[in-house]
């Protein structure tokens, strides 16, 4: 028994330094952009346009990924797409996370007639397609990283509310909030400082997931071309531009398609890892 | 009784879902910047012009009585007219919906096979390597959505190695002798293998990367009831009457292992045909979600009110649909 825990916490500590690893990487690449990338993001160069990456024959020296049809550096626009990525990850996510928690947090724990308006407006927004509607949200707003980022906490809210809203009904049905009022807490301190300490793991974890969600969105709105302006480099952008020419030059989509892949897996298999280090019984 | 009361009870909150999710749209995309009467008109058209189209449509009323306007159709079965296609906006959906209801339950089917499979063969190899990378496999699958399945079996499946079809729903110089949109269905009723297959062709690349995220959903699931299934006293009594480990595995556990499951399915079938908007645009499939994005482009307001519409009702159908199927499934439900 004993040994199975353990072997089940390498695991876990194996998943954890993996997926956080690649996340650590795109930051770094994400922050020292200028310095690492050996290209503009926009410079082009109509003479190199769809050169392959440096192990195939013909390819240009310094283009270690190859260029894409106007000639630009494919690794350069890759590591300049993870800001896009990580902001939309960042601020969508953290966003996405206070406002769906705080209105889970209501209702789950106050109850009553905040709960009713909360959760008929949970049952509402499930009853939308999600992509339909971020892609209606974009055309609303405009095309744009703000914009990306509203569509994302419109759209996701629900997905913080529905299971803290759970949480904190389990949380709240215990004795210890209960015992805070009687000590002379107001309810709204009671949830603040009793309740939310003991729903945070679970938002932690959530928030990771959603991060990854986030840049799944913005793919996809760059897919159908509705994201930040066409020039910017963003990955699903370059996936979108690369798959009109994959038969000619497979690299522009493979290998931001490839870099999409592997961030998705890292946020969910980051949040996965942890949310099985907080889960008291594996502790 | 109290079976009765809970069902009026579902129904009308249904119906309370739905009045929000018309209201909300339809104020949603009259916000949308961008002037579709314009779109419309050939350059040079008069301002009389731009006015008699404007108030054909019914644009040149205030929001609110728009919105009672359409509402009032609505509740008639009529949804307006689609002002690109200028065809009733009811002909139109219900013309694509075929095509996405085809795609989900194929996926479907696909998922529930995928993740039935795991289930069974990880709960039969349990403790073994089988059953390890069966885990990790789930795991991948989970994490990863739809929409980069489909871009990974477009490279895989379309280019690299081309055996399926990934652009449309059927090869367009075919000869159809289909009377409704529902091809995969008429093609086997008419016995027209040949078109059966190359709709499927067109089909499979799509319905698997929805089935591939919901089949490790299925496969978790399923496996874990089933292995906590396994411990009880009853199986055991199974097995010592000399059952085979697949009998004691699919006539035994499984019954009792496959309720909570049941109810993810049907959650989930929700999300896979939310996806099947993305998925049919990067298929180029001619289903419900393709037609979707197309209408946001052209600003085609009826027509993007009723599909939205259309698939709010689908989902709360669904999910009526399968809480009915589980009171009737439990029997600790049935007469409750």
């Amino acid at each position: 028994m004993l040994d199975g825990r353990s072997q089940i916490r390498r695991k876990i500590g194996l998943r954890l330094w993996l997926s956080g690893g690649w996340l650590l990487i795109l930051v770094l690449a994400a922050v020292f952009a200028p310095l690492l990338s050996p290209h503009g993001p926009l410079e082009q160069d109509l003479f190199l346009g769809r050169m392959p990456p440096f192990w195939v024959a013909g390819a240009e020296p310094g283009y270690y990924l190859g260029t894409d049809s106007l000639g630009r550096d494919v690794l350069t626009r890759i590591i300049y797409g993870a800001r896009v990525a990580l902001i939309v990850a960042l601020v969508a996510g953290s966003i996405t996370a206070l406002v769906g928690s705080t209105l889970g947090l209501l209702a789950g724990y106050l109850r009553g007639w905040v709960d009713v308006v909360i959760s008929r407006l949970i049952d509402i927004w499930m009853a939308f397609p999600p992509v339909l509607f971020s892609i209606l949200l974009i055309a609303v707003l405009g095309p744009g990283l703000v914009s990306i980022i509203i569509a994302i906490v419109v759209i996701d809210w629900t997905r913080f509310a529905r299971v803290v809203r759970a949480e904190a009904m389990a949380q709240g049905a215990m004795d210890y909030p209960a015992s805070a009022q009687i000590a002379g807490r107001t309810r709204i301190s009671t949830m603040i400082v009793e309740i939310l300490p003991n729903v945070l793991p679970t938002i932690v974890v959530l928030l990771t997931l959603e991060m990854g969600i986030a840049v799944i969105v913005e793919a996809i709105l760059s897919f159908v071309n509705l994201s930040i302006s066409t020039d910017d480099p963003t990955w699903g952008g370059m996936i979108s531009e690369g798959r009109t020419s994959i038969h000619q030059a497979w690299w522009i989509m493979v290998f931001p398609l490839i870099t999409l892949f592997l961030t998705v897996l890292s946020f969910s298999q980051f949040g996965e890892g942890l949310k099985d280090r907080f889960d008291p019984v594996l502790r | 009784m109290q079976i009765l009361r809970s069902l009026l009870f579902r129904l009308a909150s249904t119906a309370v879902t739905l009045v929000g999710v018309a209201v909300i749209v339809f104020f949603v995309i009259r916000v949308v910047p961008g002037d579709p009467i314009a779109m419309m008109l050939p350059p040079g058209a008069t301002d009389e012009d731009i006015a008699r189209l404007t108030a054909l449509y019914g644009l040149d009323k205030s929001i609110p009585e728009q919105f009672f306007i359409w509402a009032g159709g609505v509740l008639q079965g009529d949804f307006g007219t689609s002002i690109t296609a200028r065809r009733p906006v009811l002909d139109l959906v219900l013309g694509r919906l075929p095509a996405t209801l085809e795609l989900s339950i194929m996926a479907l089917v696909i998922a529930v096979i995928l993740g039935g499979v795991a289930a069974l063969t990880g709960t039969r190899e349990r403790g073994t390597k089988v059953e390890a990378g069966i885990d990790v496999a789930n795991g991948m699958a989970l994490s990863v959505p739809d929409f980069l399945w489909a871009l990974i079996l477009i490279l895989l499946f379309g280019v690299a190695w081309p055996v399926f079809h990934i652009s449309g729903r059927v090869t367009p110089s075919l000869d159809l002798p289909f009377v409704t949109n529902f091809y995969l269905f008429e093609s086997l009723v008419r016995l027209r293998f040949d078109l059966w297959a190359d709709i499927v062709s067109h089909m499979f690349m799509p319905a698997l990367a929805l089935a591939i995220p919901l089949a490790a959903i299925i496969g978790q699931l399923l496996k874990q009831s089933l292995k906590e299934t396994m411990h009880l006293d009853y199986v055991t009594l199974a097995r010592t009457k000399g059952y085979g480990e697949n009998h004691v595995i699919i006539r035994e556990a499984l019954p009792n292992a496959i309720l909570p499951t049941l109810t993810l399915v049907g959650v989930q079938f929700t999300f896979l045909i939310g996806g099947t908007v993305i998925i049919e645009r990067l298929f180029s499939y001619e289903g419900l979600g393709n037609m979707a994005i197309d209408a946001v482009i052209n600003r085609d307001l009826p027509l993007i009110q009723g599909i939205v519409i259309l698939f709010a009702v689908l989902f709360t159908v669904v999910n009526l649909v399968v809480d009915l199927t589980y009171a009737l499934l439990n029997p600790r439900l049935r007469n409750a």
